[in-house]
């Protein structure tokens, strides 16, 4: 999804379009918080998205406090149990509670995801904005070093790595990430090449404003909507590439759990009938993601008429 | 013009430098090296120095790496010790049903978005644009593999309408031989690509539809299918060529995990066996493979659209 929105940005076409005009007004402090606030609530997809988010957050965190299951030690006796009692969701081939192992999987899954879309965006945006504001030469050098890792797939490059190295939750955060930055860095430099040239960037460059006081202080914050768009849509995207990562078995190596790796094992019983083994694991993999999608799309529609309004 | 493309395709070639540059480093990060990952942990000393010597591996790091630029401007890719054959050979005989999936797969894709995006814009926030634009976000927010275990648990376990595998003939005469195998993975990678340009063309349909010209053609009485097909489907083509040429990392990225699901035999699921074995020429050759693949997409979306949108040369 951040993929299609870089996509669009890069041809100039708006994401989505915006019917309501309003006449301009500027709210400071709380009372923008506010409007914000309110203009979101509006939004029932984006206010769904956002319940759906923080069920399943509560459910991975939350739920396995409740919900006792041993997801460490493998059990001949309990394989591939239909759902029933004791086992609501039933089990999987090495005995293992699946509602229990969708809650642990999907800890790591939002860790990680939401980790990563974090550092990303931090990153691309200081990228970014350093390129655009800078300009010239410098400009050059850094726009064609995120051109060349753009041009390898993440994916691609993502297998590589996991061949090369074994998985851990940290350095699938670092390389996830510094996979992730380069949409956030080329979309926040088109932002800032158009910033950098309006006024009040004058008047603080007149004002004996220093570079780093320009960018930090008033293209950045004022990149925000933008940023804070893209930065949801990365989350979704990460959850995605890393239930792919697992899928194809290139993950956390087990006794990790992840939802792409349930979903992997569960397709070898797809003959059998064990429709248990499969479908919740993707079924929770593509809500998670519709809803982040959903959050996404409800900030930029929010944040347009924002952008509209300073 | 000329100036443009000047300028463009020395970013390209500066951006395919660099492609060579992030890939011999990658092949250069693998712990121990190169020498240990291929002859094993058994290899004594000796074998090892032997090893690099005969692939200049003992030279200095940017000696290394101009034999491996001159390598791979020939279009030496590498060998692979495994399959016992060289990585081009291999790129050579996999790519063309690879260009057969992905090929048939976007033009339906096409065939299917362009429409649909123009009608969506047409009938915007009603019914039909919420349904529409409801199914594409479902559908890209799907891995690609659960759609296509989605369609092989329907529509080849369920009823048995088509094999849940891909054709298995190595050529590309033998895939086309088999075309019923052949509809499920393509069903997965067009839907898929509906959802990412669906999504584009309805945008940019929005777009053209808030035009002048569009004001100008309805108000001196064109009749409204006339306007959707004369003006406004015909402008929101523009970008799609350079939507084609920008999709093409996201395409790859699907075709890989679609020629997995359906065993495929394509550079993906050759990219994929090769990752289970830790054959990492490889990996790093179809990787230079992509990487190319990737920069010429978007330097053909830029030029043509420069061709098409004279606007953008000036910009």
């Amino acid at each position: 999804m951040a993929e299609v929105e870089t996509l669009l940005a890069s041809v100039g076409v708006a994401g989505e379009d915006c019917d309501t005009l309003r006449a301009p007004k500027v709210l400071r402090g709380r009372a923008r918080r506010q409007s914000f606030a309110a203009a979101f609530v509006e939004n029932r997809m984006g206010v769904a998205g956002l319940g759906i988010v923080v069920t399943i957050a509560g459910f991975c965190f939350l739920g396995p406090l409740v919900y006792h299951s041993d997801q460490i030690h493998a059990s001949i006796a309990l394989t591939n149990l239909a759902p029933g009692a004791g086992h609501p969701l039933g089990t999987d081939a090495n005995g293992f509670d699946i509602l229990g192992r969708l809650m642990v999987g999907g800890q790591s899954a939002l860790e990680i995801s939401l980790a990563v879309a974090l550092v990303a965006t931090c990153f691309g945006v200081l990228w970014g904005a350093v390129s655009g504001f800078t300009g010239g030469v410098i400009d050059a050098i850094m726009m064609r070093i995120v051109d060349v890792v753009i041009a390898v797939p993440a994916i691609f490059l993502l297998i590589y790595l996991a061949t090369v190295f074994r998985p851990t939750v940290p350095l699938l955060i670092v390389v996830l990430s510094l996979l992730s930055w380069l949409g956030p860095a080329r979309l926040v430099r088109g932002e800032t090449l158009s910033l950098r040239t309006r006024e009040f960037v004058d008047a603080v460059r007149a004002a004996g404003g220093r570079s780093s006081r320009i960018v930090g202080r008033h293209i950045i914050p004022n990149a925000l909507g933008t940023i804070s768009v893209n930065a949801t849509f990365q989350v979704a995207d990460a959850i995605i590439i890393l239930a792919t990562l697992s899928f194809l078995g290139f993950g956390l190596p087990p006794p990790a759990v992840s939802w792409g790796g349930m979903l992997s094992q569960g397709t070898t019983y797809l003959l059998d009938g064990y429709w248990w083994e499969v479908y919740p694991a993707g079924l929770i993999v593509m809500v998670t993601v519709v809803a982040f999608n959903f959050i996404g799309d409800a900030l930029r529609d929010t944040l347009d008429v924002r952008l509209r309004e300073r | 013009m000329i100036g443009y493309t000047l300028r463009r395709l020395g970013q390209a070639v500066i951006v395919l430098l660099g492609l060579t540059v992030l890939v011999f480093l990658l092949e250069h990060i693998i712990p121990g090296s190169l020498a240990r990952a291929i002859l094993g942990p058994r290899a004594s000393p000796g074998e090892i120095a032997a090893f690099d010597r005969v692939n200049g591996l003992d030279r200095p790091v940017v000696a290394q790496y101009l034999t491996f630029l001159s390598h791979v401007l020939h279009g030496n890719l590498g060998y692979s010790y495994r399959l016992n054959q060289s990585v081009d050979s291999l790129v050579v005989h996999e790519l063309p049903n690879d260009l057969i999936l992905v090929g048939i797969a976007i033009c339906l894709a096409l065939a299917i978005a362009v429409p649909l995006g123009v009608a969506q814009a047409a009938r915007r926030n009603r019914a039909f644009d919420h349904v529409t634009t409801g199914a594409s976000v479902l559908l890209y927010s799907m891995p690609a593999y659960w759609l296509g275990l989605l369609l092989i648990a329907g529509l080849a376990i369920g009823v048995h309408v088509f094999p849940p595998e891909a054709p298995q003939a190595a050529s590309p005469a033998g895939v086309l031989a088999d075309p019923r195998a052949l509809v499920l993975p393509v069903i997965t990678l067009t839907l898929v690509n509906v959802a990412l340009f669906g999504r584009y063309m309805r945008s940019a349909a929005v777009d053209t539809l808030a035009q002048d010209y569009v004001r100008v053609a309805r108000s001196k009485g064109l009749p409204a299918r006339a306007v959707l097909l004369r003006h406004v489907l015909r402008n929101s083509l523009v970008p799609v060529v350079t939507l084609l040429g920008l999709s093409v990392p996201a395409v790859l990225t699907t075709g890989l995990v679609v020629e997995y699901v359906f065993n495929f035999p394509g550079l993906g699921l050759t990219y994929f066996n090769a990752a289970v074995n830790a054959d990492y020429p490889v990996e790093l050759g179809i990787t230079v493979i992509v990487g190319v693949a990737t920069v010429l997409g978007s330097l053909l979306a830029d030029l043509a659209y420069a061709v098409l949108d004279p606007r953008v040369r000036y910009g």
